[in-house]
């Protein structure tokens, strides 16, 4: 039995990619082992985590519940995008550095790229909405209080 | 000293990597097309004699390389994986097989290995192969297990594989006597650690060097290296094991070696390709660990002040089907239970039971937590009875501070006397009631109802023995650029190791902390350790890196007085240059110390060229005198004589919906005893996560098995992890540092506690 294999162009975080994949190949394991793009962890792979969380065309979506063929044409952003072209780290990842909001580190790409999304969505947002952007995502170590602060701090940030 | 690092919120090295996605976890290691990857059947029954494997369909897959069942297997792999943890009152340890043989004895018990070109192929080849079972009657939960109509394994009569009594005094007489009694039965449902990563596996086999490495998502790299050379018949010379990046262990990654940490080393060696496995979450619930099952059965005597004057504890713990962690949980429940309090006598007898579910290692807390549930649910209890306040009774019932050391008459978990090194219960407490606002609480619950709602205010109270022996070591290495490399073997798993060693050398070398690289967990760099559990890493490997940096130091400072022609006392060492007091200027940097250190042929870098300049060492004796060695390095081990006890005390106010159950936490209170911080930072980032593990065990997490032993909510969907939405908005911390005379640094661990006492505190 051979797989049937499809024509899947990506662009991920500006670069296009040009793959041929099974059509059940997961989005995530496509980022992760057919472009080596190894920061979209997959913490459990039905959806509940959101640690696969990457950016299509601007919106959060959970890699691990969407086929790469599905995500054609799109443009895809990773964590491995959130930096600046000169390197400097983006506002979400910077808070979340100041702010001591990741421990083993491994929620924490699916937290940037969520919160990158919804401060785009409300860059103000409330104490009670910075809780709610996050609402979605598990983390085991951080207990969540410095993640919120994290919101908070990106939203300062992003405002200067 | 020249920088003062050590105790102050220094941001950490770690994050960088882990914000920019550039973490190396084990399922990122070797990605490529040569790497192949396992999949494992599991079985489907709870408890069911294997008549038959058919693997006929499988080898015809294409793509699939090797398919592997308990028959394929020989000499000390063919054999049950090791009891890592042997205790004579363990007369019935049972450990499984890396694949079952003849028998599975819980659902997700491991069964057959496949290794094809990626894990969708080794899954659909998972799926063809064929097993007949004669399906068992199960046994589920402590009181199926403890009727034993049916057993879990044939040779363990009554389902009990250990039975462990300790007294200290004569408990049963001073309840008989004690003008108070109380009965309480209490019982703790499982849970488990369940880290965002699960268990992972990759392993490379190089002919050439006829050397095996492997990288493991694991707390202990020196364990599964000693593991994977003696099942594959290796030298230990011949294996290195390298920690990655870890995503969260919390206890479960300390067993080892977990059957795939062997089957993937032995797959790449046969292969001759590497070889990965990445555990998914269902397996996780399935076929790692959990923890937290017991049933308590309490007796208690105490006076008209309800001091405790007889306390009789039985409980049964459930293992799970297999013991390779031997009584570790068990016994430490039963010592920690006792907590701050000195009951004048105390009796504990527990039985370790088997039952048709998934084996039961350490999860964060290891035993403590229902310690401390049972424990505080007893004075809570008492202080009910006698109509006292809750507080006062856990005051009048406090070891003092001019008490210690305090010997609790009773063996800890590591064999030694279960003998508390220092603390100040009664100044927590205070801290504790005024955090929280304990005396004000009557008239806050007072304005409360009048508008309606319900509150309510828990407090409890724990003691943890942390930095548990034998030992750990360190390396430092200053380079002749400077730079200096340290290297300690246990692992990290979120705990920011590589940032409070750093400070550690920072301040105990002089050198800048920018300067400093630490390794944890990588065999090639040190290979004597044990690993991350008991909240020792600190204590441990911090107590070690303190010494091997003096040591690093000392020479440093021998070298430089040889080279500047002073006298050591004469020097100092500031952000890495060796100078003279009172004299700036007249200095000369580490790196050429260490170039100094090391007599060579050859001039490789500037540090080489700068030490021209000086000549150390007598020149009518060899380069190298006969008790030196080469190189600005220095190496010690730390190993104490007993653990180190820390402590604290949490608080609670909740609200309460009569109508939907719905608990609501209004404020959560911490005093916290860890020594002397670190890192404070550090040190509140560990008591957020364990508050938020404790308020999921007390109020959402358990695992639901049903009578035929199927793990029902064995995803994220059903078993209730907290969100956001469900941990306290913020926690009030407050510190008190009671330093521990048991190590250099007067440091107590810290990774557990936050777990420990939040169920208590919430029942």
């Amino acid at each position: 039995m051979t797989e049937e294999l499809h024509d899947v162009r990506l662009v991920v975080n500006g670069v296009r990619h040009d793959l041929r994949l099974p059509a059940r190949r997961l989005l995530s394991d496509a980022l992760r082992h057919d472009l080596g793009l190894t920061g979209t962890h997959v913490g459990c792979e039905h959806g509940v985590c959101g640690a696969c969380t990457v950016l299509l065309d601007g919106d959060p979506v959970r890699a691990c519940l969407m086929f790469a063929v599905s995500a054609a044409g799109g443009e895809i952003t990773t964590v491995e995008g959130l930096a600046g072209a000169d390197g400097t780290l983006g506002p979400v990842q910077q808070a979340f550095r100041e702010c001591h909001g990741l421990q083993c580190g491994f929620c924490t790409p699916g937290f940037l790229t969520t919160i990158t999304a919804g401060l785009r969505a409300n860059p103000a947002p409330t104490h009670e909405q910075a809780r709610e952007m996050i609402a979605g995502n598990l983390c085991r170590c951080t207990g969540y209080q410095n993640i919120v602060a994290a919101v908070e701090r990106a939203a300062e940030l992003g405002a200067r | 000293m020249t920088t003062n690092l050590v105790g102050t919120p220094v941001a950490r090295v770690e994050d960088d990597r882990f914000l920019r996605g550039l973490g190396r976890y084990v399922d990122d290691v070797l990605v490529g097309e040569q790497t192949l990857h396992a999949a494992v059947l599991r079985s489907p029954h709870a408890h069911a004699r294997i008549l038959d494997i058919d693997v006929d369909e499988v080898l015809d897959l294409e793509g699939v390389h090797a398919v592997w069942t308990h028959d394929d297997l020989e000499g000390p792999m063919a054999q049950p994986l090791p009891l890592l943890i042997p205790h004579p009152a363990l007369t019935h340890g049972r450990t499984q097989y890396a694949l079952a043989r003849d028998e599975v004895n819980h659902v997700g018990e491991a069964i057959a290995f496949v290794v094809a070109d990626d894990r969708y192929v080794a899954e659909d080849a998972v799926a063809r192969i064929r097993v007949s079972y004669e399906v068992l009657p199960p046994v589920v939960g402590i009181d199926a297990a403890r009727a034993a109509t049916h057993l879990v394994h044939d040779d363990v009569p009554g389902n009990i594989g250990a039975r462990l009594e300790q007294e200290n005094g004569d408990a049963r007489a001073a309840i008989d006597a004690a003008p108070h009694r109380l009965e309480l039965d209490l019982t703790v449902e499982r849970s488990a650690c369940t880290p965002l990563e699960g268990r992972g596996t990759v392993a490379r086999w190089d002919p050439d060097s006829g050397r095996l490495q492997v990288w493991t998502s694991t707390q202990t790299a020196t364990g599964v290296r000693a593991a994977v050379a003696a099942k594959l018949g290796l030298d230990l010379g011949q294996v290195d094991v390298i920690t990655p990046d870890v995503g969260g262990g919390f206890g479960v990654k300390i067993n080892h070696p977990w059957p795939e940490e062997l089957l993937v080393p032995l797959a790449a060696r046969a292969l001759g390709r590497p070889v990965k496995f990445t555990e998914d979450r269902r397996e996780h619930f399935i076929s790692s660990a959990h923890e937290r099952g017991q049933v308590h059965h309490v007796e208690v005597g105490f006076d008209d002040e309800g001091r405790l004057l007889g306390l009789d504890v039985t409980f049964w713990h459930d293992h799970g089907a297999y013991t390779p962690y031997g009584l570790i949980v068990p016994i430490i429940t039963s010592t920690q239970l006792l907590g701050p309090y000195k009951p004048e006598a105390y009796r504990v007898v527990f039985e370790s039971l088997y039952t048709n579910t998934v084996m039961v290692t350490p999860y964060r807390g290891a035993g403590r937590p229902q310690g401390c549930f049972v424990m505080e649910r007893t004075i809570d209890a008492i202080a009910a009875e006698l109509g006292l306040d809750r507080a006062d009774v856990r005051a009048a019932n406090f070891i003092q501070p001019d008490e210690f050391p305090y010997d609790q008459g009773l063996i800890f978990q590591d064999g030694r006397e279960l003998e508390y090194d220092s603390g100040d219960y009664p100044a927590s407490l205070a801290k504790l009631k005024a955090l929280v606002g304990w005396d004000e609480f009557p008239a806050f619950r007072a304005e409360m109802a009048a508008q309606g709602r319900r509150v309510g205010i828990g407090l409890a109270c724990y003691v943890e023995g942390t930095g548990v022996g034998p030992y750990e070591g360190a390396h430092v290495h200053v380079e002749t650029s400077g730079k200096v490399k340290v290297a300690t073997g246990l692992t990290t798993q979120g705990q920011g190791h590589q940032t409070v060693f750093a400070q550690i050398v920072a301040d105990a070398l002089g050198v800048r902390f920018e300067d400093v690289e630490v390794v944890t967990g990588d065999t090639r760099r040190m290979p004597y350790a044990v690993g991350t559990f008991a909240s020792r890493a600190a204590v441990m490997s911090g107590s070690a890196i303190h010494l091997a940096a003096l040591r690093t130091r000392e020479k440093a400072l021998r070298i430089a007085a040889d080279a500047l022609e002073v006298d050591e006392a004469d020097l100092e060492i500031v952000d890495g240059l060796v100078r003279v007091r009172g004299a700036v200027d007249h200095h000369l940097s580490l790196g050429t110390v260490a170039v100094l250190s090391n007599p060579l042929r050859y001039a490789f870098d500037e540090a080489s060229k700068a030490a021209t300049q000086f000549s150390v060492g007598d020149p009518g004796k060899p380069p190298v005198a006969e008790d030196d060695e080469p190189g600005l390095e220095g190496r010690d081990f730390y190993s104490p004589d007993r653990s180190t006890f820390a402590s604290g005390m949490h608080a609670v106010i909740v609200e309460t919906d009569p109508d939907t159950a719905q608990v609501r936490i209004l404020k959560y209170a911490v005093v916290h005893d860890c020594g002397h911080l670190l890192n404070p930072m550090i040190v509140e980032g560990q008591i957020h996560g364990g508050v938020a593990q404790g308020v999921g065990g007390a109020l959402f997490e358990r695992m639901v098995y049903d009578e035929h032993g199927q793990l029902l909510n064995a995803s994220f969907m059903d078993f209730l992890m907290p969100y956001v939405t469900e941990v306290p908005e913020s926690i009030d911390i407050d510190h008190l540092e009671t330093p521990s005379p048991l190590n250099p640094l007067g440091i107590k661990g810290a990774g557990e506690a936050g777990v420990i006492p939040s169920a208590a505190v919430c029942a």
